[in-house]
């Protein structure tokens, strides 16, 4: 056995007998619900203890677990192994999985079965629909054709018949789509662009920073717009504010850095706040547990 | 020194980070908050509407992006509450209506127990279609939503009186993690509706460079990643928090520590990453 092996037998060993420990003395990793009007809800171990809530099995394990996936993830910054490639393969299984149930759910059942049989799936499956058909429910009969046109693909001969569908697909969202970029970001952001080099303010008079605020804007459009015109040599004057339309392209790429960091440190500290909090019972940022009244009672929860 | 840097293994890096990130976590540390004007501008927005005004959310996030967006849905759903706003929740992306039952359950249910659902709030659901949905529903939101996310008949509601498209809710407030999110709500309903929808957003680190050029014509206000979160939970806290919040209103304020000393590594490192280069490259240049 590698040296390296033997040293991550013995960190797990300390580490699993600490959360037994923790475990069984102060009850860390259990989780709560409260059941109002038949509906389960969160609770804390604080309602617990004040009577309002009861510990959760099925919550309980569903931290360990989550605690379980956490780990393995963050094991591949190490190296990859297979506690990563177990969670990696749940990941992707159960997205499919959820995907597939909810695409039944939400699409198939109330935007096509239920246009076509209202009463069957009032009677079956949505109570708060009505019985009767819409106007020109039968139009509905034709995403159904393209629909099965589309299952073709998996039959051995003619699976041609799933480009027509597919083209349909594509045509449909490249007309969508190139409204919605022609209006939002082509039109309007020329009508953004073009503003009052000279600003007052109905108090103070001229508005200084607005101003140079706008001069700014209309500066860095028009530099960036002469970087990507390559018509001219970018040479003298036009290399020049080609350079200086790179230099606000740069701004803005590390704006765009910046944000991305922020964004997943924030999903790390997330991470690392539910083991700290939620698993291992180090924090109580939220106070939903008074650590030491919690742990005095907690065999009595069941924790 | 120089060699020890240049061929550093990058998992004492990763190590540094976790340290970096954990550390505040443990400790606690929070720091004070200045809201700017992007962040104000969602507030005044969402502030300057009337008791009894129907306000559409619409939660375009799932559980992966939920340390930087819960934050914020939660701050607009106490928000709302406190001016006694109408609610209308709803999702572009499937696991959406939990995030909306998150929000539900840990504002609504907790602190404002009195509010009725059907009558001061509604949980409109999961559809799927991405910017199909928003662009049918800014002309026919029935056309779409024939019950709500429990399966009661949309006419059976009595706050559904009246509503018959997005263009009938005084603010649209969005919360997106990304496809479909604030840039489908602005392209398919600010931007051809402006004289009638007026849309604020907050949205992840990732997405906000992109919404950018969208402000303030298209999209007034707009709250970026945990930073605008904690801005925004500074403005409600202010004013209807009270002198002692509850701590659940503060997970934005409390995730800016680690922000902070995290960000002062990055830098720290890249300054490190630039001198190791340049000493490298006056060295091959000899």
């Amino acid at each position: 056995m590698k040296r390296e092996t033997k040293i991550w037998i013995v960190v797990l060993a300390l580490a699993g007998v600490w959360l037994i420990y923790r475990a069984v003395t102060v009850g860390m990793g259990s989780d709560y619900v409260s059941i109002t009007d038949g509906r389960a809800a969160p609770a804390s171990a604080w309602d617990a203890l004040t009577g309002q809530g009861q510990w959760s099995l099925s919550r309980t394990i569903g931290v360990w677990v989550a605690a379980f996936f956490t780990l393995s993830i963050f094991s591949f910054l190490y190296k990859d192994n297979p506690f990563y490639k177990l969670a990696e393969s749940v990941v992707v299984g159960v997205s499919a999985a959820y995907w597939m149930v909810v695409g039944f759910w939400t699409v198939l059942v109330p935007n096509l079965i239920a246009k076509l049989y209202p009463p069957a799936i009032q009677t079956w499956a949505m109570p708060g629909l009505s019985r009767e058909h819409e106007e020109f429910w039968f139009t509905y009969l034709i995403p159904l054709v393209l629909a099965i046109m589309l299952l073709w693909r998996l039959s051995p001969r003619g699976a041609w018949i799933a480009r027509w569908p597919l083209a349909f697909i594509i045509g449909t969202t490249a007309g969508i789509r190139l409204v919605g970029f022609i209006h939002a970001d082509f039109l309007s952001q020329i009508r953004n662009s073009v503003l009052s080099l000279v600003e007052y303010d109905q108090i103070d008079g001229f508005d200084f920073w607005k101003s140079f605020n706008n001069a700014l804007l209309i500066i860095g459009v028009l530099c960036c717009l002469v970087y990507f015109f390559f018509s001219f040599e970018h040479k003298g004057l036009v290399g020049k504010t080609a350079r200086l339309g790179i230099g606000f392209l740069m701004i803005t790429f590390g704006a765009a850095f910046g944000y991305t960091v922020m964004g997943r440190i924030a999903l790390l500290a997330i991470r690392l706040e539910f083991l700290f909090n939620d698993w291992l019972w180090l924090i109580d940022p939220t106070g939903k547990r008074i650590a030491e009244n919690v742990s005095a009672i907690m065999p009595a929860l069941g924790g | 020194m120089y060699e020890f840097f240049k061929t550093l293994d990058r998992r004492w890096i990763f190590l540094l980070m976790a340290l970096a990130v954990a550390t505040p976590i443990l400790l606690e540390l929070q720091f004070p908050e200045e809201a700017t004007g992007l962040a104000q501008a969602v507030f005044d927005e969402i502030d300057k509407l009337e008791e009894g005004d129907p306000v559409l959310l619409a939660f375009d996030f799932d559980p992966a992006s939920e340390g930087e967006l819960g934050p914020m849905a939660t701050a607009f759903t106490r928000h709302c509450c406190e001016k006694k706003l109408k609610m209308y929740f709803m999702a572009l992306w499937p696991v959406g209506p939990q995030m909306v039952d998150d929000a539900i359950n840990k504002v609504i249910r907790a602190d404002f127990p009195t509010l009725i659902y059907g009558q001061d709030y509604v949980n409109l659901g999961f559809k799927s279609g991405n910017e199909g949905v928003i662009k049918v529903i800014v002309t026919d939101l029935r056309g779409l939503y024939t019950t709500d996310d429990r399966g009661t008949n949309i006419n059976e509601i009595p706050m559904m009186k009246g509503i018959n498209s997005v263009q009938d809710f005084k603010l649209v407030i969005n919360v997106s993690a990304g496809y479909a999110g604030t840039k489908e709500w602005v392209q398919y309903a600010a931007t051809p509706y402006p004289e009638k929808i007026r849309l604020v957003a907050g949205c992840t680190g990732v997405q906000a460079p992109l919404l950018y050029p969208y402000i303030p014509e298209q999209l007034p206000g707009l709250l970026g990643a945990i930073k605008g979160a904690a801005e925004y939970e500074k403005l409600v806290i202010e004013k209807y928090g009270g002198t002692d919040p509850d701590p659940k209103y503060l997970e934005g304020i409390r995730r800016m520590g680690p922000q902070l000393i995290a960000h002062l590594l990055m830098i720290a490192l890249i300054i490190a990453g630039n001198i190791i280069f340049f000493i490298e490259k006056s060295r091959e240049r000899r």
